[in-house]
């Protein structure tokens, strides 16, 4: 027995945190659980950090990314931000998935008085009800991406909806949202059918089949993944799509929408990102270089991780200094390029305007495609802001 | 609802039942006759839909479907002849800890093997189209499923009582010892039974492409649905799994029918407390018979001489540790000391009360969440709030305890897991409450508390305390009336000793433990969210106190310090940790068990 405590010890002091003039980024993450979306963010990450190490680094300092998997769980993640902090004594926080484990982290970072750049969480509540100083949010959140579908759905004057979410955070809140702003554009529309299954485990027959029976003129959908794949072959089978027009989050992303391939759906309106035929002249060079470096396409996660360690990059060299309270003041109305156009980070709720891909679903040789796209610029579809400091309680 | 509508929800049901069939069913079995909970079952589905896909984009669907489910019994016959063959007669859950190691090594192998990405299968040819019923369209294939599920059960009613193999089997379920005796080769009996069982999961799998992609996180999803069909149905009952199944699969089609898709979070939990309330050994099971012969428990022995110096030894290094530069050990240490207390308190029932708990997250959650909201909506002070959160927990610990005593063995555990879900889903649910999936932050304590050295302290001193106390009550009168109750509960009665009294006084305690951790939990990370008691979390708890032995006093704290160390640092260190983490516990086991088969 004691022989195995003195073993554990020993091993538990193993220790690294030798000071050093690198700029360190620590960044965890659900790899293993949502590995579809974080191994292309990784690459994209990896790209942005080589990138600018290759130009000379940040105010002459080279960048180190710090990469942990955060086990998916808020507690293991807090934790593991705990060991980023302590042990590697990074610069800056970034990353996580998952909302709970993203506002898990913020809350840490809040507490340990350090900047948590969250790249992917969609969570309204991590930049408005559960806003800190500390934590700013690149991805566009729940609310602005279901705002960015509204303008097409009051175009079409449909007034029967039926809805369609996984229940949790994510699809509660995308549902609630869809249901005021439609409400607001378009009095008098009413919502005859709402299923939440539980997420990951749809049990898309009987789901189709009681959507059908509240004879919809168009279903909006949060599903994505696994649950969204089942829900589309069900939907096509039972002919739930014939005649009625679908509205899906998130959808066109290359994440989900490859895996559809000959099932895609035609002429749904979705939020995504046609990769292959955005050629404004700074995506056009995204493109290149990260087909260059991975022999591969980009998805929608390796443009979230390019962007995210590009921010920090650029907030540092605003700030001139990697030190935290510089770094929120930088970060605060920073201004800055990416692969979708530029972007600020908002001031007031230190969200950033990174936009995303409005279009309708086809399907070309046999996969699926986005087709009459536009790009919406996340800055035009926020609440006011008079709403947005009643909820921050700043 | 109109007639059509009913008629179609119906055969919606009736598809689903089928599916979750063809996993159950292998799982009864393996069950049935080799008392072996299998954790692996899910994967074993997961691998058979992998298979398939990837078989039916090479040789067509059809000809993928038996050979995918050929190749996940082959895998199956391996797997119990390399691994779970050495260690039937280790103490009983040893096993469960094995197959879940394979869990987390069968998961990375298929993201490994097969990508990361979602795989959508074929449609079925011959099957791909609908047909009209009632005016509405419906899947031919899913026709075809409905009647897969009856001829399954008629295949499989026909082997177990026309073949000498299946006489064999049924014998075994019963009476494995006795079956022995009279010269059964029960090696290649369970061998062959476990090779069934997979290839069964193998084929729901395969079946299954047509509707659902092949995805990382089918395993888990499917295994927990997949228990509560058996444990419904009676364990070991085919014909029970196969009702269980078809109740389940209906009821949760009406809820989404009727418009309340929310309950299908939690329904087949909701079924499976009242049929075990009502019918403790399920719907068609049968009680189950005694298993004899394979393994006594030694008396749990007391701390010795050296032991105590060694316990003291640890302590005073642990209280001089924060003088160390390194913080983040104090991190890391706070949360293996919160997993000790929280090992500790399950081992109690687990241990010297011979229940194992397959839901004892819920009372660590309902201790975390009650400390949090007194602690953030009336502002309570924290040691106030701990305190009030450890009581809330065994208020609970009571409730749940009070119905589980009435049962034992597999369907305890299983009610224990039913009570834990339904609370998860509140917790998830009661959104203006508990913040729901998104849960509750801000849970910082005072600033005098806040450094991590400081809640370094708080946590040694309060899990020390309370850990050294579980270990004296298994060495007081309550600790061996309870021991008595596990050993032998009519002696025990017969000597005025109140059994369920006393179980149900060993919930209470482990509950208020179990919350307590949870308290010091919540204020250690400063947010909470269900997963906090989430099944992961009972598993979790679980794998702690079998890595450290069940039958030991102070073995599941080094368990819960050793699986916490583990994971941390393998996460940090291995690609494919859980991989790793899996290896890992695997070589625990055999090393807990020296081969002794």
């Amino acid at each position: 027995m004691n022989r195995k405590i003195l073993i554990l010890l020993s091993l538990l002091l193993i220790s690294s945190s030798a000071a050093s003039q690198v700029i360190k980024i620590g960044e965890l993450n659900s790899y293993k659980v949502f590995p579809a979306f974080l191994e292309p963010y990784r690459k994209g990450m990896e790209l942005a950090r080589d990138e600018i190490n290759a130009s000379g680094g940040v105010l002459g300092r080279k960048l180190e990314l710090i990469v942990r998997d955060d086990g998916g769980t808020p507690g293991d993640a807090v934790r593991v931000a705990e060991e980023l902090l302590a042990r590697e004594k990074v610069d800056v926080l970034m990353g996580t998935f998952a909302s709970n484990v993203g506002l898990a982290v913020s809350n840490l970072a809040a507490q340990r008085k350090v900047v948590f750049l969250a790249s992917e969480p969609l969570t309204d509540k991590l930049v408005w009800e559960n806003g800190n100083r500390y934590t700013f949010r690149l991805r566009p959140s729940t609310y602005m991406q279901v705002a960015m579908l509204i303008p097409e759905a009051v175009k079409l004057k449909k007034k029967r909806w039926a809805i369609v979410y996984p229940n949790y955070e994510y699809g509660q809140s995308a549902a609630a949202s869809f249901k005021k702003l439609l409400s607001q554009a378009q009095p008098g529309v009413e919502f005859v059918a709402e299923q939440a299954p539980a997420l990951g485990k749809i049990d898309a027959g009987a789901v189709v089949q009681a959507l059908g029976d509240a004879r919809p003129d168009a279903i909006f959908s949060a599903l994505f993944a696994a649950d969204l794949q089942k829900f589309v072959r069900e939907g096509n089978t039972r002919g739930l799509f014939r005649g009625t027009a679908v509205f899906n989050l998130l959808a066109g992303e290359p994440e989900y929408l490859d895996t559809l391939k000959d099932e895609t759906p035609d002429g749904w309106w979705v939020t995504g990102y046609p990769w292959s035929e955005i050629n404004t002249p700074e995506h056009r060079k995204f493109r290149e270089a990260y087909q260059k470096r991975w022999n591969d396409y980009p998805r929608q996660g390796s443009v979230v991780g390019y962007t995210a360690v590009q921010a920090v990059a650029a907030a540092i060299r605003k700030a001139g200094s990697s030190e935290t309270e510089r770094l929120v003041q930088a970060l605060k109305g920073l201004d800055m390029q990416t692969p979708f156009g530029m972007v600020v980070w908002r001031p007031i709720d230190h969200q950033s305007t990174m936009g995303a891909y409005v279009g309708q679903l086809a399907r070309k040789d046999g996969r699926g495609v986005m087709v009459n796209w536009r790009y919406a610029d996340g800055a035009k579809f926020q609440p006011a802001d008079e709403e947005i400091r009643k909820l921050r309680k700043e | 609802m109109s007639s059509s509508a009913v008629l179609l929800q119906l055969l919606n049901g009736l598809a689903g039942a089928s599916s979750l069939f063809l996993v159950a069913a292998g799982l009864s079995l393996i069950f049935g006759v080799s008392r072996i909970v299998n954790f692996a079952h899910g994967s074993l589905y997961m691998l058979g839909m992998y298979a398939a896909v990837w078989l039916a984009g090479r040789i067509g669907f059809w000809a993928a479907v038996p050979l995918a489910a050929l190749a996940v019994g082959a895998l199956g016959a391996c797997i119990e002849m390399l691994l779970l063959r050495r260690i039937y007669r280790a103490p009983e859950l040893l096993q469960l800890l094995a197959t879940f190691a394979l869990v987390l090594l069968v998961r990375d192998f298929a993201l490994w093997a097969w990508g990361p990405e979602d795989l959508l299968g074929p449609r079925a040819p011959g099957f791909a189209g609908a047909v009209e019923i009632a005016g509405h369209a419906f899947p031919q294939y899913d026709l075809l499923l409905i009647v897969v599920g009856p001829l399954v059960l008629a295949a499989l009613h026909l082997i177990l009582t026309r073949t000498r193999w299946g006489v064999l089997v049924r014998a075994a379920t019963q009476d494995r010892e006795m079956a022995g005796a009279l010269g059964v080769n029960q090696r290649w009996l369970f061998t062959g039974v476990f090779t069934l069982g997979a290839a069964l999961a193998g084929l729901g799998g395969a079946l299954a492409i047509p509707r659902e992609p092949a995805s990382l996180a089918v395993d888990l999803a499917l295994i927990s649905d997949a228990f509560v069909v058996v444990v419904v149905g009676g364990l070991g009952s085919i014909t029970g799994a196969f009702v269980a199944a078809l109740l389940i699969a209906v009821i949760k089609a009406f809820c989404i029918g009727l418009g309340y898709s929310k309950l299908t979070l939690v329904v087949e939990f909701v079924v499976m407390a009242v049929v075990l309330v009502l019918r403790p050994w399920g719907l068609l099971g049968r009680p189950q018979a005694e298993v004899r012969g394979t393994w006594t428990d030694a008396p749990l022995a007391r701390l010795s001489r050296r032991g105590a110096t060694a316990v003291g030894i640890l302590v005073i290094v642990l209280a001089a540790l924060p003088a160390v530069p390194d913080q983040y050990l104090l991190v890391l240490l706070t949360d293996m000391l919160v997993f000790a207390l929280f090992a500790a308190s399950l081992h109690l029932l687990m241990g010297p009360g011979g229940m194992a708990s397959f839901g004892h997250a819920a009372y660590f959650g309902l201790g975390a969440y009650a400390a949090a909201l007194l602690f953030l909506l009336l502002h309570w002070p924290m040691p106030a709030s701990l305190l009030a959160g450890s009581l809330a927990a065994a208020a609970g610990a009571a409730v749940f305890g009070w119905f589980c005593v009435r049962l034992s063995g597999v369907y305890l555990a299983m009610l224990t897991l039913a009570f834990a879900q339904i609370a998860w889903s509140i917790v998830f649910q009661w959104d203006a409450v508990t913040g729901g999936s998104n849960g509750l932050v801000g849970i910082w304590p005072q600033q005098w508390l806040s450094s991590r050295a400081a809640y370094y302290y708080l946590s040694l001193s309060v899990c020390g305390i309370v850990i050294v106390a579980l270990w004296r009550i298994a060495h007081s009168p309550f600790g061996y009336a309870l021991r008595g109750s596990r050993d032998s509960p009519l002696r025990a009665e017969a000597i005025g000793i109140d059994v369920r009294a006393m179980q149900w006084s060993g919930f209470i305690i482990a509950g208020l433990a179990a919350g307590l951790a949870g308290g010091l939990f919540a204020f250690s990370k400063g947010s909470i969210s269900p997963e906090t008691l989430s099944v992961q979390r009972s598993v979790d708890g679980l794998v702690m106190v079998l890595l450290g032995g069940v039958h030991t006093l102070t073995g599941p704290v080094w368990g819960a310090a050793g699986f916490t160390w583990l994971q941390d640092f393998m996460a940090r260190s291995v690609e494919y940790w859980r991989a790793a983490l899996g290896a890992a516990i695997l070589v625990l086991v055999f090393a807990r068990w020296r081969f002794s088969a």
